[in-house]
């Protein structure tokens, strides 16, 4: 259920990034690369999980999933955090800066 | 159990790589500008350290998404000796396997998935200069 919730974080990102004229600026790829990143690091894991479960790995119980779902989504949020505190600090547009500079009149 | 740090210690190479190679692109262009900067557009080519620069940020945010699944697990924790894997032996050669197995997996594939963009963006290089070639020797 992370693999499943990382892949589709990635793949709605990848779309927005393809989309998206402000590509560059809103700093898009890292985002991407990120989520792409950790779906084949899980895909690896869950390898290893089928050798040792076998077809079981495709049943797991209910609250195993709700669990991995819950995970899944927090590692989502995370994820946006960590970009989100990348986009600000690098600051491509310049807002942050404008912000904080600003002169009172 | 502690997977994430084989592709987290990749990460810290390939990050001083991309520091070292981007400080020789920098000495090598005439103009100074900054590695970011010599666009496909300027030099028809994308400078290897910007396509360095996707591993590691492949490496570094996929190991902290993981990093962050270990802490779910309670597999690492804040105080020492942070990976609970690591408070007696038999569970810190398991750990060690896990790393030994998994972990080198994990690198190996997200090195081999970069290695298909790098290629990728190779080709799509190669053919817009083709491309431009092309046009201009018909104008």
């Amino acid at each position: 259920m992370t693999l499943l919730t990382a892949v589709t974080a990635a793949v709605i990102c990848t779309i927005i990034w393809y989309r998206s004229e402000q590509r560059t600026e809103m700093k898009l790829g890292i985002l991407c690369l990120m989520f792409w990143s950790a779906s084949l690091m899980w895909l690896v894991d869950a390898f290893f999980e089928y050798a040792e479960l076998g077809a079981d790995y495709f049943a797991p119980a209910a609250s195993d999933m709700l669990n991995d779902l819950y995970l899944g989504l927090s590692v989502v949020a995370l994820g946006l955090i960590i970009w989100l505190i990348i986009l600000l600090i690098k600051d491509p547009k310049g807002v942050v800066r404008a912000a904080l500079f600003k002169k009172d009149r | 159990m502690a997977c994430f740090l084989v592709p987290t210690a990749e990460a810290v190479v390939t990050t001083i790589a991309t520091k070292v190679i981007e400080k020789k692109e920098k000495n090598n262009t005439e103009v100074s500008v900054s590695a970011d900067e010599i666009s496909l557009e300027s030099t028809g080519k994308i400078p290897f350290s910007k396509k360095l620069k996707w591993l590691n940020n492949m490496l570094w945010g996929g190991s902290a998404l993981l990093a962050f699944e270990h802490v779910w697990h309670g597999e690492v924790v804040p105080y020492f000796p942070f990976l609970t894997a690591a408070e007696d032996p038999a569970s810190a050669a398991e750990m060690l396997h896990e790393m030994a197995t998994a972990g080198v997996m994990m690198a190996v594939l997200v090195t081999a998935v970069w290695g298909c963009m790098v290629a990728t963006a190779g080709f799509l290089e190669k053919r817009t200069s083709d491309d431009k070639a092309a046009k201009e020797e018909r104008s």
